[in-house]
């Protein structure tokens, strides 16, 4: 090591922490499996499809730029009523065009919301995205003859996928269709990442005045992954529309940016899977929770999060060893990042 | 319209009682306790019980719903609380969210899930007339005991030994127990006074707000709302808060129907855009 | 030959007692959506207490099937409804969807009720269109228009004639607003302000104080059923009662589970609707009882919805002899009519909606009780939003 110039052995770490692990590879063969393994599943995997994919916007702000976000559910519904109005009125028929222009919509609203978010501490950025989320619900709310109101957006008829896949009762259209635009953007979040754009969005949550000591556009980079966040949300609230043909005012309440939070606390922030693993766990969770006690299952969720707080997630992680080994991994490379943001500057 | 400023203000009192323990933990201790609300629906059903069941009269229910409640307060942050003052915020949000959700089940298994009251004596029932203008009972109540609170607040804090040793607890741990404070001790007594708090306001909430099982849930943001737009470093930042966000949201709601529940959010952004750091901040944010 | 037909009849008998047999292993799944936490967890609750208060009375077997209810929690929040309607039809096989706490629910899982030909049973929610989204709905709970358009014709006939509304801002409080609004007009009344408020709503005094400075004979008032209570007593807090200022409404602003806590001043709230603890039948009379005995509660207009709408699903099964698909299930359920706690029903044969009386009642206390005591009876009361479409 010590023949070597730090730049490049930081140069050789960093392609060696974008290079994809074992681990990696059998989840998402495990996911493709659920296909053809888990038929009779694939409802809720869709919703964990989706679920995941909304956690994954978050973790890009969250675990990425440090934003802490209450209100991730604005373009999520924003996403939502996008993608059914463009099929209700036949404006966009094919529905992966469709969820495109919703994605980008939603963008367009988290660019011009992103600037209420660069100041403050992180409960004025909790509040601010929150009362956002809130304002957006009110609007939909206020404007029932677009959106429907409080009764939901009524008359949405979703064409089938490319003209060819009708989305069936059963929903294997739907699961094919959430996961194979789940896979997409997670390659392309990886990518995000793990670029020189990522390195230096770690490096301003680290410490962001130094960032911009440094010569990082601090404000300018957090406009950028927070806008692109806000895309993420919007595609999976487009994709929730698409794949049950109905949207109403829960999309963007309060209770989903909270649930959504917990998701990503659950499963851990900063490595992409957590959003992914927070969903698995808390949809399947909840679902069985509440299929045993239909009133009180919050009951149980509730301990269960207090147990894991106070039994500490890192405790838990390390009951199960392929994913210490993976924890391991991950602590190695989060006390390399801010090594690794400084040698990569030329 | 001096009535709509009357329920305005009352409306905002209420919420500051409600939402000041809150301020206390999250400003002074640095803990996000978004259980908050459940102490406060605690009082509110420790009273009902009291009045309704047991018949004891609603003024002398109202320290007992202070009491048992701080007692609750003290018992859950000696037992659970202070394991978690060290972890990170958002593991704080999960493990309050997770007490939320317990209280929220545990309630409707107990008292059941429809609304609940408290009977209140017929001489709070009604408004009396002063100068043309309807003043409802109840609500004259409400200010007066929440100014007088407000009162003892400022004093304790700011005047007393336990106040000053609450700050400098605050301000810098390591110094305070070197100089004999007992910092953990100090810490819960605020705490559970702070429960207190939330628990006399749920008690008199009760009547206004309703009660029900998901009480905490429903009027979390509220708080919340109340204590950045205040600010955390004060009391009195709060106190102003919630009166600014009661008469917004009462007048909204009366001159704009249509928009009412648009003027406390709205109200809100525009304050955190101006003051990020609340209203009334002194100096650096926490 | 005539052995022939003895073998021939043996052997259908036969075949009959394979079928039969064959439907008897495998139970009729019934799918229970309702929000069981939540804003609405009280209609839930009182929804499944009338249910299971019902499979008690009536056993689990109807037609030599046995029943058996799934219950599922959607919280009131419709993209629930959808995934666990659509999870009970396709994994569980469910014969019948119902429950629907709400009116979004209800409409969400309609489309679902069509491809997959079963039935949708409503039993809480209240907009009328809800039946004309699929033919395999029916309805055994009421739509507000019933109680709204009775209660217009009442109140223009006893001396109110400026009313302002204040409705719950969503479907079955804009339905309530209309079909009341259109018929008090006709009948020479007027509505001097429509007030709505949202849903999810903490303080209803703003809007009262605004009611109240348009100095009304009355208030017409709808509020889903478990937020009646705060409204009573901001109404009574405001000194309203004392001003001379009427309430009416729908009857689910004075909800029996609410009425005893509401205290003494809802006294004398004029109310319209299908359903009171207090419908002076014998047949009430025992359903309130044993309710009482199962629950710690009184039951409400939400929990005969549930009751009857399990007698309609054990009636329709009789009549088909065990058989469940959507199609003949709904062909029987049409025209059905029986007595129920809440008085003679009976199913639209057109609508597949309710058609049953309304009563005009009156809070009194009745042995330290609060009640709804009913004074006056409409009968037979069609959807009128339907029957105005005709």
């Amino acid at each position: 090591m010590s023949q070597q110039p730090p730049g490049e052995e930081i140069a050789r770490r960093l392609v060696a922490r974008a290079s994809w692990q074992p681990l990696e590879v059998l989840f998402w063969a495990a996911a493709l499996a659920s296909i053809y393994v888990l038929p009779g599943r694939h409802l809720i995997l869709t919703e964990i499809a989706i679920l995941g994919l909304f956690a994954l916007s978050l973790d890009l702000i969250l675990g990425y730029a440090g934003i802490v976000s209450l209100g991730q559910a604005a373009f999520f519904g924003f996403g939502a009523y996008a993608a059914g109005l463009l099929a209700k009125y036949d404006l966009v028929t094919e529905p992966l065009l469709a969820l495109i222009v919703s994605g980008v919509a939603a963008a367009l609203v988290g660019f011009v919301t992103s600037f209420l978010v660069l100041r403050g501490s992180d409960l004025t950025r909790i509040m601010v995205t929150l009362g956002v989320a809130l304002v957006l619900r009110e609007i939909a709310n206020r404007y029932a003859w677009l959106t429907g109101g409080a009764d939901g957006l009524q008359g949405v008829e979703i064409k089938p996928l490319f003209g060819l896949y009708r989305f069936d009762m059963f929903g294997h259209t739907a699961f094919c269709y959430a996961l194979g635009v789940l896979i997409v953007l997670f390659l392309l979040a990886r990518r995000i990442v793990h670029s020189p754009f990522g390195l230096s969005l770690q490096s301003i949550k680290g410490n962001p005045v130094r960032a911009a000591a440094v010569g990082i556009p601090v404000n300018g980079r957090l406009v950028a992954i927070y806008t692109i966040a806000a895309g993420y949300a919007g595609v999976a609230g487009a994709l929730l529309t698409q794949t049950t043909a109905f949207t109403s005012l829960s999309v963007l309440d309060f209770e989903r940016s909270a649930d959504l939070l917990l998701v990503l606390i659950i499963g851990g922030t900063g490595y992409l899977y957590g959003g992914l693993i927070g969903a698995i766990l808390f949809k399947l969770m909840q679902d069985y929770l509440a299929a045993l006690t239909p009133q009180y299952w919050p009951f149980w969720i509730g301990l269960l999060l207090v147990a894991i707080v106070l039994i500490g997630r890192e405790r838990i992680m390390s009951w199960t060893k392929p994913i210490r080994a993976l924890a391991r991994r991950l602590d190695w490379r989060r006390s390399t990042t801010a090594v690794a943001v400084e040698g990569q500057r030329p | 319209m001096l009535t709509i400023l009357f329920d305005g203000i009352a409306y905002g009192m209420l919420l500051f009682v409600l939402a000041c323990g809150l301020a206390v933990t999250l400003g002074l201790m640095n803990f996000v306790n978004l259980a908050h609300g459940a102490f406060a629906m605690a009082g509110g059903y420790c009273t009902v019980i009291l009045v309704n069941r047991w018949g004891i009269p609603f003024l002398a229910a109202l320290p007992l719903a202070f009491l048992s409640t701080a007692i609750l307060g003290l018992a859950f942050e000696r037992t659970l609380y202070i394991h978690v003052y060290r972890k990170s915020h958002l593991d704080q949000v999960l493990f309050t969210i997770g007490l939320v959700f317990m209280s929220v089940a545990a309630v409707d298994y107990v008292m059941g899930s429809s609304q609940v009251f408290v009977q209140l004596p017929s001489w709070l029932e009604g408004q009396i007339n002063v100068l043309g203008v309807g003043i409802g009972r109840y609500r004259l109540l409400i200010i007066i005991i929440c100014g007088l609170l407000t009162l003892l607040l400022q004093f304790i804090l700011a005047r007393s030994r336990f106040g000053s040793r609450l700050r400098a607890a605050v301000d810098d741990q390591r110094v305070a127990r070197g100089l004999g404070i007992n910092v953990g001790g100090v810490f819960a007594l605020t705490f559970a006074f702070g429960s207190g708090l939330a628990g006399l306001g749920g008690a008199l909430g009760a009547e206004i707000l309703g009660l029900d099982p998901i009480f905490p849930l429903k009027y979390m943001i509220y708080f919340l709302i109340v204590v950045t737009v205040g600010g955390t470093s004060s009391i009195t930042g709060p106190f102003l808060a919630s009166l600014l966000l009661g008469v917004g949201d009462v007048a909204g709601k009366y001159y704009m129907p249509t928009l009412g529940a648009f003027v406390i959010y709205t109200i809100m952004i525009l304050v955190l855009i101006w003051r990020p750091q609340g209203l009334f901040a002194r100096g650096g944010a926490r | 030959m005539r052995r022939l037909t003895a073998l021939k009849a043996a052997l259908a008998v036969g075949l009959l007692g394979l079928t039969s047999a064959a439907w008897a292993q495998d139970p009729v799944k019934i799918g229970l959506i309702l929000p069981m936490t939540g804003q609405q967890a009280s209609t839930g609750k009182q929804i499944k207490a009338g249910v299971d208060l019902y499979i008690k009375e009536h056993g689990d077997t109807v037609a030599g099937r046995k029943i058996e209810v799934i219950l599922k929690d959607d919280a009131a929040v419709p993209d629930n409804t959808k995934r666990l309607a659509q999870e009970l039809i396709v994994n569980d096989k469910v014969s019948v969807i119902a429950g629907f706490g709400v009116t979004p629910a209800a409409l969400a899982a309609a489309p679902l009720a069509t491809e997959g030909k079963v039935i949708e049973l409503v039993m809480a929610a209240g907009t009328s269109i809800i039946t004309e989204r699929s033919p395999y709905i029916a309805r055994t709970s009421f739509t507000l228009a019933q109680s709204s358009v009775p209660l217009a014709d009442w109140a223009a006939k006893n001396g109110i004639k400026k009313v302002v509304t204040m409705v719950s801002d969503y479907a079955p409080g804009h339905d309530a607003e209309k079909s009341f609004s259109d018929r008090f007009k006709e009948a020479g009344g007027e509505v001097i302000e429509a007030i709505r408020f949202p849903l999810a709503n903490p303080d209803f005094a703003p809007f009262l104080q605004r009611a109240a400075d348009a100095k009304p004979d009355a208030i017409m008032v709808f509020v889903p059923s478990g937020q009646g209570g705060t409204f009573m007593k901001q109404f009574t807090e405001r000194g309203l009662d004392k001003a001379g200022i009427k309430v009416i409404g729908p009857g689910d602003v004075t909800d029996d589970d609410l009425l005893p806590a509401m205290g003494d001043a809802v006294l004398g709230a004029v109310t319209a609707h299908f359903y009171s603890a207090d419908h002076p039948s014998a047949k009430n009379q025992a359903y309130v009882e044993a309710f009482k005995k199962a629950n710690n509660f009184r039951p409400n207009f939400m929990s005969v919805g549930g009751y009857d709408g399990m007698h309609l699903i054990y009636e329709a099964l009789k009549k088909t002899g065990g058989k469940a698909d959507g199609d003949t299930l709904i062909a029987a359920m049409k025209g059905m009519s029986w007595e129920s706690p809440r008085g003679p029903i009976s199913i639209d044969p057109e609508t597949r909606d309710i058609i049953q009386n309304v009563y005009m009642r009156k809070v009194e206390k009745k042995a330290g009780e609060l009640y709804n005591v009913e004074f006056a009876t409409f009968e037979g009361i069609k959807d009128p939003v339907k029957a105005a479409k005709k």
